[in-house]
């Protein structure tokens, strides 16, 4: 009773601004139960729940439960037949005892019989009762739906309103097969009443989620669409969900809802502040409405219609103007309301992505909320920054506001809105602001929440990744990464700055120094000595000149962490130690003397004990030559999806993750992590804006390679005194087999042999060459040089040799001099098309234009629109030629296939033809393509045409093609 | 007959917009919970603890929106009450707390609300509820139409 008197002493759960409420007569009387109103006064309920309140233990709550569920059962199984009112209390009661946690086994049938009866209140537990214990059985789903089918018989709307509610929060399958067919008729009706039109509306909504199987669709559609014309916006708004849910599975059966949806929401938005009566909302005409019909248009595209498009525009731009406005009302609620419809309003624009000055409006006005008082503006506002940020239209836009996030970053007392704001830097995040957010994340991180440690290392390191210009600032910044936040720097993280290092060796040396020199800190963590451990064993020789950083002073550093470290990094350490026995032979004894300790030998841990056993034999017993083969510099690694960018997508969800890594797509910035997909790599690049990791925008893995041809790229082998007569194909034939295909010999005379392997990937390529030395002596000085115009570029990734000695890693490719008799030597070039190219070599590798094809599917309108685009008499190229092979139409095939073009069926009306499309990729442009392939078996011949936008390329490319047939 | 309780099936139906709607006090008790979405009653117990946990330690200054599961909780706290709404990560965050504020109707249908109130009626709280919220999206958002209608439900026998 004290607890109650309390309550009643502290009333008011809503605040009375909210809605004017006169004093409550007699509130001031020690009433222990508060008054029931009128006409459902239930008596012995409101005792019980009292009695249950009043319980001082849990088992005194059991047992108070159990009597009363004693006494229901008796009064159900009793002889006298109990009245509705009666059944309806502890109906009731049961469910009270349900919802305190307790489980209900019988009282189910009552309920259902309540749901016959033909008063408000006794009808209304019944199916609260059904809706909140009852999902399907099979016994009294009959019985349950009949009840249902009464009610929505009855053309009484409050009981068609029941069991439409039941409908909609049950939802089974049982009730869908029941009632799909006959919502939508209630729905679409023209004498139900309006509160019966919202609850079958949403009631269909659930049952189309449930089972849209069940929905017939069809006749109804375009009645259900008018209905976003309503008079009532009750029953709109009820209606822009439905068709919201509708129109996502089938867009173009509701693409009327468009124009409705716009004329609406444009008379919403127009209209005064009062003119919606009941449907305005402190001052906003109707906010929900207009939130869930600019959802609906998030569904589609920019309406096609450009008088639909104006009007929507002009309603956008209505709604970013009022937010211009004074406020008509200081309350809390006025500004939320019409901020959530600008909040809607600026989604849609992000939506659409097509109306840059809109973008930037939005993004304006997005920058004021940044500083707003209210925590829940500057916190959507970074949000939605956050996707603006990846517009083209907006992102140099949303850039100006790096000191307010920075800010925001520093001082926001909430961490949701910090975890928003560095979103948002990070979404934000270019060449041109790269050091600057970089450190301002590491900062934040010496204090950021522990629950946010890692997905910030995560960014900070692929922002280092993706916008290093140059290494030792990524170095630093990854080591710093460990120096701050240890704990957190996954495995990926250190992974990746070991890959890194090892693939470009112009940042090994500072890499060296630097991790030597934070390793001298007296307590580094202990990621820092797996990086320390890894690095030094690698390059450790590239600092062993300075005396204060000798092989000695190294070893010790190192081996003073030993002792402290997890038995994972131990067993890198002493791969380290083997290492420096062949990098530095002066540290040979110390370190043998440490493997050999028994601490090591005999160490309890296998993998541990196992290495030093290892090592120890190893370096006793092999000799210099094959130790320096055994423990080589590791080959650069291949690239693939950064591990980084693939952990922080596994840690947020899929939305989230889309969000900060769908960022914006510049195609001329050099994004380390631009590919995501498997891609060749080009990992000691040499040029400063090479990337290090995948290659700008990575190609899709199923673009099946182009074929093979001839491009610019001159070997020089055949210049050389070596020169000797050819035994296979002449060169130029060699050459040419390789137009349509990518691997095979490209010469060979009886001293040498030169295979290729190739690859093409948009317009990346990457060519393996094996050099076979057919003589029993060695080749000396032996130099292939490669020679390429200026509009190919290309990269010797590795020099010759396998395996090769250090020194030919080299991004220069110096390659191997020396190639000892039978032996094969490979070298592996990274190509890259810059822009269209002809020149045919003398003598070359087969690298032509139509290596960088990426073949394009398209339907026979499509192709003969671009082809008349195309008609231009310099756009086309025609060849007609006699046949050399014989005309095999799934042997053409193949060769156009090869060629790199798409093969297009039903496009030509004569069967007997060939038509091909593709886009050429180049670095800076594409070409697209259209060929056309006439056969005539009769004469042998061909007419073969070509049809791209730049003329010789057009030429170039009919010359090749008509070469194979 | 033994009927379970509301789903031992936890089926995930995509594209509700209101996963849940909770009503608790400071001390986590639930005034009121309801589901629009299938869970059995050991998740749902689990959910309410957790969304008690992350809504009663925030403060004034901070959001009125929490990050949850793979969810948002948009919450409001009046007086000893929390109102919590659980919607997608994507939906608009100020539409469902002023949908949250719609509640007061309640002040006027209870004459000046308390907890109190909910306890002893809860059965009419759902009633409440379901005018203005059916099958997880906004049903009704007029305080005066709800309230005519509450007050035309009340004066039914």
């Amino acid at each position: 009773r004290t607890e109650i008197a309390e309550y009643r002493a502290n009333r008011s759960v809503v605040p009375r601004c909210a809605v004017p409420c006169p004093a409550r007569p007699g509130a001031d009387t020690t009433a222990i139960m508060p008054a029931v109103s009128k006409g459902d006064g239930m008596r012995g309920l409101a005792v019980f729940i009292s009695d249950i309140r009043n319980c001082k233990s849990k088992e005194a709550e059991i047992k108070r439960i159990n009597k009363e569920l004693a006494n229901i059962r008796s009064k159900f199984k009793g002889d006298k037949a109990l009245d509705g009112y009666s059944k309806k209390k502890y109906v009731c009661k049961l469910l009270f005892i349900f919802l305190l946690g307790h489980d209900i086994d019988f009282g189910h049938m009552e309920a259902v019989n309540l749901l016959s009866s033909n008063k408000y209140t006794e009808k209304q537990i019944g199916y609260l009762f059904i809706s909140v214990l009852v999902n399907s059985n099979s016994e009294l789903i009959r019985l349950i739906n009949n009840a249902i089918k009464n009610d929505l018989a009855s053309r009484n709307p409050t009981f068609m309103c029941l069991a439409l509610h039941c409908i909609a929060n049950v939802g089974s399958r049982e009730m869908g097969e029941a009632f799909a067919a006959d919502i939508p008729r209630i729905l679409v009706a023209g004498d139900s009443m309006d509160s019966v039109k919202q609850s079958a509306a949403l009631c269909l909504l659930r049952l189309y989620k449930a089972s849209p199987d069940l929905v017939p669709m069809g006749e109804w559609t375009a009645r259900v669409v008018h209905l976003l014309n309503d008079q009532h916006m009750g029953v709109v708004t009820a209606a822009v969900s439905l068709i919201t849910c509708l129109c996502k599975k089938n867009p173009d059966d509701f693409k009327t809802c468009i124009s409705l949806a716009v004329s609406r929401l444009s008379r919403i938005v127009s209209s005064a502040s009062t003119d919606l009566q009941d449907y305005t909302y402190y001052f906003v005409p109707a906010p929900w409405l207009s939130v869930k019909l600019l959802r609906l248009l998030q569904c589609y595209p920019p309406p096609e219609d450009a008088a639909v498009k104006g009007r929507l525009v002009e309603c956008l731009e209505t709604v970013l103007n009022k937010a211009q406005e004074p406020p008509k009302s200081k309350k809390v609620q006025h500004s939320n309301a019409k901020n959530a419809i600008l909040f809607e309003t600026i989604s849609l624009i992000i939506h659409y992505d097509s109306e840059p000055n809109l973008l930037v409006r939005a993004c304006n006005q997005l920058g004021q909320f940044l500083q707003h008082r209210e925590t829940n503006l500057r916190y959507l506002a970074l949000e939605s920054m956050c996707t603006l940020a990846s517009s083209e239209f907006s992102h140099e836009a949303v850039k100006t506001h790096i000191d307010t996030v920075i800010n925001a970053l520093k001082t926001e007392r909430d961490v949701s809105v910090r975890q928003r704001a560095a979103d948002l830097l990070y979404a934000m995040c270019d060449r041109s602001n790269a050091k600057q957010i970089v450190s301002e994340m590491l900062r934040y991180l010496e204090t950021a929440d522990y629950a946010i440690r890692e997905e910030i290392v995560l960014k900070v390191a692929i922002l280092a990744e993706k916008y290093a210009v140059d290494y030792s600032w990524y170095v630093d910044t990854i080591l710093n990464l460990i120096r701050i936040a240890g704990d957190y720097v996954s495995e990926e993280v250190w992974y990746r700055v070991l890959q890194i290092v090892t693939n470009r060796d112009d940042v090994q040396g500072y890499a060296a120094k630097t991790v030597f020199e934070a390793l001298q800190a007296p307590a580094c963590h202990e990621n820092m000595v797996k990086v320390g451990g890894y690095i030094l064993g690698e390059f450790g020789n590239l600092i062993a000149g300075d005396p204060r950083s000798s092989p000695p002073v190294q070893f010790s550093l190192l081996h003073s962490k030993f002792h402290l470290c997890s038995v994972a990094t131990r067993a890198l350490l002493l791969s380290t130690y083997i290492k420096f026995i062949n990098l530095f032979p002066e540290t040979k004894a110390t370190i043998q003397g440490v493997l050999r300790a028994g601490s090591q030998l005999r160490n309890a841990d296998v993998e541990l004990q196992q290495r030093a056993v290892e090592y120890l034999t190893l370096s006793s017993v092999a000799s210099t030559d094959v130790l320096a083969t055994v423990l080589e510099e590791m080959p650069p690694f291949p690239e693939r999806e950064s591990s980084i960018l693939a952990k922080l997508k596994r840690k947020k969800g899929p939305g989230a993750a889309s969000a900060l890594d769908d960022g914006r797509r510049d195609p001329s910035s050099n994004d380390i992590n631009g590919g995501v997909e498997p891609t060749p790599s080009t990992v000691s690049t040499p040029s400063p804006s090479a990337d290090l990791l995948g290659l700008r925008a990575a190609p899709p893995p199923a673009a099946p390679p182009a074929s093979a041809g001839a491009g610019n790229l001159l070997v020089d082998v055949f210049d050389g005194p070596a020169a000797q007569p050819s035994l296979g194909p002449t060169p130029e034939e060699a050459f040419l087999r390789f137009v349509c295909k990518n691997n095979g010999v490209l010469f060979e005379n009886q001293l040498l042999q030169i295979g290729v392997k190739s690859e093409f990937r948009q317009n990346l390529g990457r060519m393996y060459l094996f050099y076979g030395n057919k003589t029993s002596v060695q080749f000396q000085n032996f130099s292939p040089t490669v020679v390429h115009p200026g509009d190919l570029q290309t990269h010797i990734l590795s020099g010759l040799g396998h395996p090769a000695p250090r020194q030919l890693s080299s991004p220069r490719g110096s390659p191997q001099t020396q190639v000892d008799g039978g032996a094969q030597v490979q070298q592996v070039l990274n190509i890259e098309c810059l822009r269209d190219f002809l020149t045919p070599p003398l003598l070359s590798l087969p690298v032509t234009i139509n290596k960088f094809f990426q073949p394009t599917e398209m339907a026979a309108q499509d192709f003969f629109q671009r082809w008349k685009q195309l008609s231009l008499p310099q756009q086309e190229a025609q060849k007609i030629f006699k046949a050399n092979h014989p005309m095999d139409a799934e042997v053409t095939k193949a060769k156009l296939l090869g060629f790199g073009s798409a093969l297009l069926d039903n496009v030509d009306p004569n069967p007997e033809n060939f038509v091909g499309a593709g886009i050429i990729q180049t670095k800076a442009l594409q070409v697209g393509c259209l060929l056309r392939l006439e056969p005539n078996a009769q004469a042998q011949m061909y007419r073969l045409t070509l049809r791209t936008s730049k003329e010789p390329v057009s030429r170039h490319l009919c010359e090749l093609l008509a070469q194979q047939f | 007959v033994r009927l379970k309780g509301q789903g031992k099936r936890c089926k995930r139906s995509e594209g509700l917009e209101i996963r849940f709607i909770l009503i608790q006090n400071r001390a986590g008790k639930t005034r009121l919970a309801k589901w629009y979405m299938q869970f059995d009653d050991d998740e749902k117990q689990k959910l309410i603890e957790e969304v008690h946990a992350v809504v009663t330690v925030r403060d004034a200054k901070h959001t009125n929106f929490v990050e949850f599961r793979n969810f948002k909780i948009i919450y409001r706290r009046y007086a000893g009450l929390y109102f919590c709404i659980c919607v997608d990560v994507n939906d608009n965050n100020l539409a469902y707390l002023e949908a949250i504020h719609n509640f007061v109707v309640l002040n006027e249908y209870f004459h000046n609300v308390c907890e109190l109130d909910l306890v002893f009626n809860f059965y009419k709280v759902y009633t409440v509820v379901d005018e203005m919220f059916l099958a997880g999206e906004i049903r009704e958002t007029s305080q005066t139409k709800v309230l005519k209608q509450l007050l035309m439900l009340q004066s039914l026998e």
